[in-house]
């Protein structure tokens, strides 16, 4: 069985680390923050400038002034601060940030990433996607293996326009985890299967070349 | 100590508005939003407009009042998602949309208001951002050149003001009002309360009062939520 959106999420969230800085993308991302293991303290930032986001408010409770970068009303926590639009990506640019998830349209095996727009279908703007794959010392991306019509989105090369060029540091898909060795010019190896899921089905299911790492671990 | 206090939007706005200017307005989505000077430019017909801002509104809110009555000529934005009349506008090439990344827009800014006309960043280079634009390497990594923005006007929105002009903002409704308030050749200001000098901390304000020309007590503070969300309280 493949991954829900939910297990990928608390998949994801296996990667945060005791002390880190982390930025959650809006979508699958966003739920991570559900699985956060227990005894691991994180710090989630918003890029509209705030470090420290607290859960979402009591009904009735919501502040129009409080919201994170997907617009959706929080609250703060006894840590937090609250800065500027320059400072908050002061702060990503200048490497401070440890972690960053984001959901993607394609990602390739030489770590570049696609996530902003799709040429005369889509205009929206690529917000803070690029800053922060740039500038974040780690990145995963978690998406769905392949789109709706079954078209793999693990590419050799990216169709669309890039968002960064061999940013990418893990992939996590409702099927499986690879790793990008960007640091190398880029080579995918898959390290985890979702549970009842084989081999043979990510591999028909991925468009680019990958290596099968000898410790491969079947999730519980 | 009272000259920088105006009696109203249109007051605040006289004399500094003409076709074909540059406007920088603060906000993020709709948080932070200088709501009472927005439908003061659209009332003074100026048209041709570029408009500097995060996002161009969303449907009835925000920059979307300029879009409607076509004053905005081009737009320069991280992010212009969830806004129908935008797109149309765009895709029927009405509009002029130059997209940035949303702290190279924000760097852009500061670059601005603290007098450096470009610099160097990691964000975008391989990427269609970077094209046309110089790319150079520093310790061994690329980094592409952008360019500071200014504007004729910067309007923000700010939560107090004091009558020598500074500054305190309220929670994430900061974001790139404080940048925008040093790159306006003109900064006006509209906040929800204005106290007389001696009542704000001066350890705590935000935007000195240099960075601003004219304030006004915001006419308009609707503070419209995009997407609320909340929890439960668990029963007792």
């Amino acid at each position: 069985m493949a991954w829900t959106r939910e297990q990928v999420a608390a998949r994801a969230a296996k990667e945060l680390q005791d002390g880190f800085y982390v930025n959650l993308g809006i979508g699958i991302p966003t739920l991570v923050a559900n699985y956060i293991p227990d005894g691991v303290d994180v710090t989630l930032q918003s890029e509209n400038g705030l470090l420290g986001i607290g859960p979402f408010p009591y009904e009735g409770e919501a502040d129009p002034d409080l919201i994170n970068a997907g617009k959706q009303t929080i609250t703060i926590l006894p840590s937090s601060s609250f800065f500027s639009s320059a400072d908050s990506f002061a702060m990503i640019r200048g490497g401070h940030i440890d972690l960053t998830i984001l959901g993607a349209m394609e990602v390739a095996a030489n770590g570049d990433i696609a996530n902003w727009t799709i040429p005369g279908k889509m205009v929206k703007g690529m917000g803070g996607a690029m800053d922060l794959v740039a500038g974040v010392k780690k990145v995963i991306v978690v998406m769905d293996h392949a789109n709706k019509a079954g078209v793999s989105k693990v590419l050799e090369r990216c169709s669309l326009p890039l968002t960064g060029a061999g940013v990418v540091d893990l992939i996590i898909t409702d099927l499986c985890v690879m790793t990008c060795d960007k640091a190398n010019g880029g080579g995918l190896t898959l390290i985890e299967l979702a549970p009842d899921v084989t081999l043979d089905e990510v591999k028909a299911k991925t468009a680019a070349p990958f290596a099968v790492a000898p410790t491969l671990a079947k999730a519980a | 100590m009272t000259r920088k206090i105006y009696d109203g939007p249109e007051a605040a706005l006289d004399g500094l508005l003409f076709d074909g200017m540059t406007i920088m307005s603060g906000g993020f989505g709709l948080s932070g939003n200088p709501e009472s000077l927005i439908p003061e430019v659209r009332r003074s017909g100026v048209k041709d407009l570029t408009v500097i801002s995060n996002n161009a509104g969303a449907d009835g809110f925000g920059l979307w009042m300029l879009l409607e009555t076509r004053q905005i000529k081009k737009m320069i934005a991280s992010y212009v998602g969830e806004n129908k009349l935008f797109e149309q506008q765009y895709l029927s090439g009405e509009l002029e949309l130059e997209l940035n990344p949303q702290g190279t827009l924000a760097e852009r800014i500061r670059a601005g208001g603290a007098g450096i006309p470009a610099f160097y960043t990691r964000t975008g280079v391989g990427t269609v951002v970077a094209e046309g634009k110089p790319v150079e390497e520093f310790e061994g990594q690329l980094y592409v050149r952008e360019t500071w923005l200014r504007a004729d006007v910067a309007i923000v929105k700010a939560w107090k003001a004091d009558t020598a002009g500074n500054l305190v903002y309220r929670r994430t409704a900061r974001n790139f009002n404080p940048n925008m308030a040093t790159a306006g050749k003109v900064t006006v200001a509209e906040v929800e309360e204005i106290v007389p000098v001696g009542s704000l901390d001066p350890e705590a304000i935000h935007t000195p009062g240099i960075y601003v020309d004219r304030i006004i007590k915001s006419t308009i503070n609707e503070k419209k939520i995009e997407k609320l969300t909340e929890r439960k309280r668990e029963a007792a």
